[in-house]
């Protein structure tokens, strides 16, 4: 019987294997410049996904319109059903299978890989976040959250040597048998770059500001949840899922330190949180 | 003299509480608000099948020392407040359970 998808690749991200199987030798050399440091290939990939490319001819300079469709995340029959303009994804948790139709783009895929993982991290306890994390030399990684602008991509490219960036767009935070852990993504903002594909224990979480000097507050229960939540990417209409996002932001802030980082942006912000962090 | 109102808490909603606070998450967009101390007493009163007025005078005014007639008003306006916000729900009548 002919393959009608020769071509695969598998991509790993927070120690989630997804397998996309594709018919587009070419959509797939995309891919592997997309996910750089994250393609590795496994015997049994935890996800495995069928790829039909509709045609689109993809420039970076010309991006894709229908991508600024709103993207529609459903519950569907004992799946999970993903539309937006330039995809249309199903795939059910039980059999660990999707398929997936989307136009050559590489933010298309992109974007499937990252509801598939919101949704799979809600469920474990953990979360994608818009944010930037550091791992400092010390091992201990800090996650960097705030609306755009506040300053995430900044306090990345300020990070002292020896440190490692995870990423400067969306952080990747799993809850393990001992706590918190941040992981590296290919998710990439202005720095353009993916992240490092490692982990670290989770020592903290920074609501940025940037401000005339460097300065660490506290706080409150309900604040720290707030700025948690507000920054979970999420896209699911399901009640119950929703109320589970909810769960784990209030888990995470009762565990891990949520602060307001008021920066500076000059190196010296790390230091400070190095020493007092 | 006005209909009785009944509340109920919306079904597309979380509810937590953080320390002394009431935290509410909407589903549809997943957006927070915190309750203050009436609106959190008015949200676990919110059986469906209580009148307001009943709450006020049971609830409300056993709470804080305030006229009834006034505690009735401003509660009826937050009722309208939160079920504009998707928060509760409202109508005439007892609603079905």
């Amino acid at each position: 019987m002919t393959d009608l998808r020769p071509h695969h690749l598998d991509v790993r991200i927070g120690g989630i294997s997804v397998r996309l199987r594709a018919a587009s030798a070419e959509f797939n050399t995309l891919m592997v410049d997309r996910f750089r440091g994250f393609i590795g290939s496994v015997d049994t990939p935890d996800y495995i996904f069928d790829i039909d490319i509709l045609p689109f001819t993809y420039t970076p300079d010309a991006p894709d319109e229908l991508s600024d469709i709103e993207v529609s995340v459903r519950r569907e029959d004992e799946g999970w059903h993903l539309l937006r303009g330039d995809f249309e994804a199903r795939w059910d948790p039980a059999t660990r299978h999707g398929t997936a139709r989307l136009r050559a783009n590489p933010y298309a895929l992109d974007s499937v890989l990252r509801i598939l993982h919101t949704v799979l991290l809600a469920e474990q306890g953990g979360m994608l976040m818009h944010a930037s994390s550091v791992v400092l030399a010390d091992g201990r990684a800090f996650v960097c959250t705030g609306v755009s602008g506040a300053g995430k991509t900044t306090i990345s490219r300020l990070v002292p040597p020896g440190a490692h960036i995870l990423t400067d767009e969306m952080s990747f935070i799993r809850r393990e048998a001992d706590g918190y852990y941040a992981y590296g993504t290919p998710f990439a903002g202005e720095l353009a770059t993916p992240g490092e594909n490692i982990r670290a224990p989770l020592a903290g979480v920074f609501l940025l500001a940037q401000g005339p000097d460097n300065r660490i507050d506290d706080l409150s229960p309900a604040e720290a949840i707030r700025a948690v939540m507000t920054n979970i990417l999420y896209f699911a209409k399901d009640k119950a899922l929703t109320a589970k996002v909810f769960d784990n932001a209030i888990a995470l802030a009762a565990c891990i330190p949520v602060r307001r980082l008021t920066f500076f942006p000059d190196a010296r912000v790390w230091d400070m949180i190095g020493n007092e962090a | 003299m006005s209909n009785p109102l009944y509340i109920l808490h919306s079904s597309d909603v979380a509810a937590r509480r953080i320390g002394d606070e009431l935290m509410i998450m909407l589903a549809r967009d997943s957006s927070l608000f915190s309750l203050n101390e009436t609106a959190a007493l008015l949200w676990q009163a919110a059986d469906g099948k209580t009148p307001l007025d009943e709450i006020v005078a049971h609830t409300l005014c056993a709470q804080f020392d305030i006229d009834y007639d006034i505690a009735l008003a401003d509660a009826t306006e937050l009722a309208h407040s939160l079920a504009e916000r998707g928060i509760l729900l409202i109508a005439e009548h007892p609603f079905a359970h």
